[in-house]
């Protein structure tokens, strides 16, 4: 029996390895690995730069600036933030995904909502509406209580995933091979919810380490806060280059981690089958201490920064620490720079990634893999250090074009060119090469066929992709905050100022604003996915699964 | 190794009834096939039975423990159930061994127990102990499945459609295998299915859920040449259905004066012949057992290779069109006239 299964196997991976050859065969066209090259060589540019800056220090001035306390103790606090907020975030997020996708737990749908949500807060609100309740919180443990809230959705969503992707057969045969839940969970379904889980804890690290809104307000002092703090006394400074460098190691390191992750043991399933609820378990008396726990989680992650917003926007200006006015003029200039900068990055975005896509779904070559690595590099770049590279790249290059707008915009590319890619590529990848050969046969050239049938099939992805780079850019700081022209103001360095001199109640219609143009936006983004999966399911065909 | 006994057992989803008052028992070290169309409730019963769903009704004895009644719901890991699943559903993140090894207690997970002769009885060798899941084929996967369902030498077997993701070369061999693997360890079992060749060949018994109800539970032999329901009838074999009068014993239909296997009220009939009863007869040949023979017209033939199909239309009523199985090499050509005479018993159904 084996015989005739072993050259079953041996007839497929030849066909497979023809197939493989086949398309190597077909050559890139020359323009679109050009472009592709354009946004990698972007990515480069800053990270290439911040390293050069450092090399200019010398040896033993650069080993003093490194080798001192001071360096010590950031080191530390970035160590400690980093790591106590991914396990928090781990543990948290687990649970929710895990209570919200397994048990009978009431109001589920709200719950799972409720624990996606706070994506859509940048931190650097979320520490406003903290430090405006009690500025007691600026130490170790408000800054724990603040990045956890704000980056737990990270594990959540990939772990939720995960779980609903589980094939329910799998817990069932456990429950039947004498395994009680508990034994389920530890013995299949960790085990398979492992790459999600260390998927979602390296993107928070990545996160963590490069949060810098946050930490500066809640005065806790890592490598970002001081990095700024060496940009603000001198704003070419190679030792802040230099701190750069260190922090840029650190992200890497993550980097590195998560890549091997995605890469080794994806736990598929073995096979499809027909798909069906998994088994729910009854919470019976325990469902009121569950319910109790999402309660809280969604208070302290969204009903205090929502709340505390609230409750500053009906404050008169004066009752702050320090009063500050608000104009409706000032408040409708920087929504309209905000919802600008987001359209305008958005878009600059999604063109720049096109190429590499469409290279990466028709043309995958070596050449392809290492523009897209380039690519997915830019996730260990900080975007302060990304903004700060650009800025002294301007100051000693293209002195004309500091201050300007399109420096920015094109800081944004690069700093959330990764996200966008992810999700081009994706939606690139479900219009199966298949339909446009059919598209050809009916007698459609390419343009048409692009027109025609690849656009309609990708576009929601690419909404998707666009809107998940507006929502970032209107809740950005960090880039905002060093390289947007001078007078022109944004919502979030609005808020960045004021709060920074204790103004709360000014700085909350611009944090509303903001969080309700995210929150919308995350609305339109969910759609958006929903379409996206859709048009996958359809294209998935009962033929190409093996 | 031990019965299975289930009475009045009910279940619900949303208000629509799924099982109505299912009486069954498995007698031990049968394998019962519980055949039955899509959306019949197999699957349903199955879940039940393993505890993943709950009964509305009714009780469930395993090996004379009570596992279901009205205020009782063993838990599923309490029931001692070897469950075998559609795709086979082994623990991706785990080897062979360590997939059979699964359900022991730790002491015996880490001595490997009765691996080597788990893999031997569902006919696989030692060389696949160490592989992970995705390195084996569809139908490895399922018996490695059973291996594990196996190792903890469960009071009852249940097979939930375990061929079905398989295609048809692998299908055959592998529910060789695994009937022999059932037979060897005497389990008790119970296999779903809604492929009635796959129930026929297989179960000891057969067993017919069909609309949430159990409308006939007999030998194999029983099922195929007396089945309860004309749609059973069809549902388990390809029927000619002729109308018909019976009267002592005696159908009397376009095909001739039929013995019947069964006795039914005298009155209209409609009367059931299998399409291999059939026999075509040149026009010079007579019938063995000198039974009455019709003359006919080959209209169409489907030719399979091994059988070929012939529809055929009757000279003395035009209207019935009746369906043959012959040999493949015996196959006629379309238009020749042939004389028709059938083999063996029939089966009628009286009119509603």
């Amino acid at each position: 029996m084996s015989e005739v299964t072993d050259i079953g196997e041996a007839v497929a991976a030849i066909q497979v390895s023809a197939d493989v050859r086949a398309r190597d065969g077909k050559r890139a066209p020359r323009g679109l690995l050009a472009g592709a090259a354009v946004s990698a060589l972007l990515v480069l540019l800053p990270l290439a730069f911040t390293f050069y800056r450092a090399t200019t220090v010398g040896f033993s001035d650069a080993a003093e600036l490194v080798f001192r306390p001071l360096v010590g103790e950031l080191l530390g606090n970035t160590l400690l933030i980093t790591v106590s907020a991914t396990l928090a975030s781990a543990v948290i997020g687990t649970a929710a995904a895990w209570f919200v996708e397994r048990t009978d737990v009431p109001g589920r749908r709200l719950w799972a909502v409720a624990s996606a949500a706070p994506l859509a807060m940048p931190a650097f609100v979320t520490s406003y509406a903290w430090v405006s309740i009690s500025l007691d919180l600026q130490d170790f443990a408000g800054a724990l209580l603040v990045i956890t809230s704000s980056y737990f959705p990270l594990v959540y969503l990939p772990v939720a995933a995960a779980l609903r992707g589980m094939d329910p057969a799998l817990e069932e045969s456990a429950r039947a091979l004498g395994c009680g839940r508990w034994a389920t969970f530890a013995r299949v379904v960790l085990p398979q919810l492992r790459p999600a889980l260390l998927g979602g804890m390296l993107l928070v690290a990545l996160g963590v380490l490069s949060e810098f809104g946050a930490f500066q307000m809640l005065r806790f002092r890592t490598f970002t806060t001081e990095i700024y703090a060496e940009y603000r006394t001198s704003f070419d400074n190679s030792g802040a280059s230099l701190l750069a460098c260190l922090l840029i190691l650190l992200c890497l390191v993550c980097l590195a981690f998560e890549f091997r992750v995605r890469g080794s043991a994806r736990y598929e399933r073995v096979d499809r089958g027909a798909r069906r609820a998994a088994l729910r378990y009854e919470l019976g008396g325990w469902r009121w201490l569950v319910l109790a726990g999402f309660a809280a989680l969604g208070i302290v992650t969204l009903g205090v920064p929502l709340g505390m917003i609230g409750y500053w926007l009906t404050q008169e200006g004066v009752a702050a620490i320090t009063p500050a006015e608000v104009s409706p003029e000032l408040l409708f200039n920087a929504t309209l720079s905000s919802v600008g900068f987001g359209l305008a990055a958005a878009m600059l975005t999604t063109l720049l990634v096109l190429p590499l896509a469409f290279l990466l779904a028709r043309y995958p070559a070596r050449l392809a893999t290492v523009f897209e690595r380039t690519v997915f590099l830019a996730q260990g770049v900080p975007g302060l250090v990304v903004a700060l590279a650009i800025v002294s790249l301007a100051v000693h290059a293209l002195r004309p074009l500091y201050q300007g707008m399109m420096l920015l915009i094109v800081a944004y590319a690069i700093v959330f060119m990764p996200l966008a890619l992810v999700s081009v590529r994706a939606a690139l990848m479900q219009a199966q090469p298949r339909l446009e050969d059919t598209a050809r046969a009916l007698g459609l050239n390419a343009m048409q066929t692009f027109v025609r049938v690849l656009l309609p099939l990708a576009a929601p992805g690419l909404g998707a992709a666009a809107t998940m780079v507006f929502i970032s850019v209107v809740t950005e700081l960090n880039a905002t905050l060093l390289l947007s022209p001078i007078d022109t103001h944004t919502l979030a360095t609005q808020v960045w100022s004021d709060t920074s001199t204790l103004a709360f109640a000014a700085a909350a219609p611009y944090a509303a604003l903001m969080t309700a143009i995210s929150l919308c936006a995350s609305g339109v983004l969910f759609v958006l996915l929903g379409r996206s999966a859709l048009t996958a399911r359809a294209s998935e065909s009962p033929l190409i699964s093996k | 190794m031990s019965e299975l006994r289930i009475s009045g057992l009910r279940k619900a989803f949303n208000g629509c009834a799924v099982l109505h008052d299912v009486d069954l028992a498995v007698q031990p070290g049968t394998l019962l096939a519980l055949l039955g169309p899509s959306g019949g409730g197999k699957t349903t019963l199955l879940r039940v039975l393993c505890g993943f769903d709950r009964a509305d009704a009714g009780t469930i004895e395993i090996d004379g423990k009570r596992v279901v009644d009205d205020n009782l719901h063993v838990p599923t890991e309490q029931r001692r159930i070897g469950y075998v699943p559609q795709e086979g559903a082994l623990f991706p993140h785990l080897s062979v061994t360590e997939n059979i090894v699964f359900g022991l207690p730790r002491t015996q997970r880490r001595a490997r127990h009765r691996v080597a002769e788990l893999l031997r009885l569902v006919g696989l060798s030692d060389d696949y102990a160490q592989r992970m899941p995705q390195q084996l084929s569809g139908g490895q996967q399922q018996r490695v499945a059973l291996a594990r369902a196996l190792a903890p030498s469960p009071s009852l077997v249940l097979l939930d459609e375990p061929f079905s993701s398989l295609d048809a070369a692998l299908r055959l061999e592998t529910r060789e295998a695994v009937a022999a693997a059932l037979a060897a360890t005497g389990a008790t079992a119970i296999l779903v299915t809604h492929d009635q060749a796959e129930a026929l060949s297989l179960g000891h018994e057969v067993a017919v859920l069909w609309e949430g109800k159990l409308i006939q539970r007999a030998a194999p032999q029983t099922l195929y040449r007396r089945p309860a329901t004309r749609e059973l009838a069809a549902f388990i074999g390809d029927a000619v259905l002729l109308p018909g009068i019976a009267q002592n014993g005696i159908a009397m239909c376009p095909l001739g004066a039929l013995q019947l296997v069964a006795p039914v009220p005298d009155g209209g009939v409609d009367v059931m012949i299998r399409p291999e009863q059939i026999h075509l007869l040149s026009a010079s040949e007579t019938a063995a057992d000198h039974s009455t023979v019709q003359d006919a017209l080959v209209t169409s033939i489907t030719y399979n290779g091994r059988d070929a199909d012939i529809c055929l239309q009757l000279s003395s009523a035009a209207q019935s069109i009746i369906r043959a199985r012959v040999p493949g090499h015996r196959s006629p050509k379309v238009g020749e006239r042939v004389r028709l005479s059938v083999d063996s018993d029939v089966i009628a159904y009286p009119h509603r």
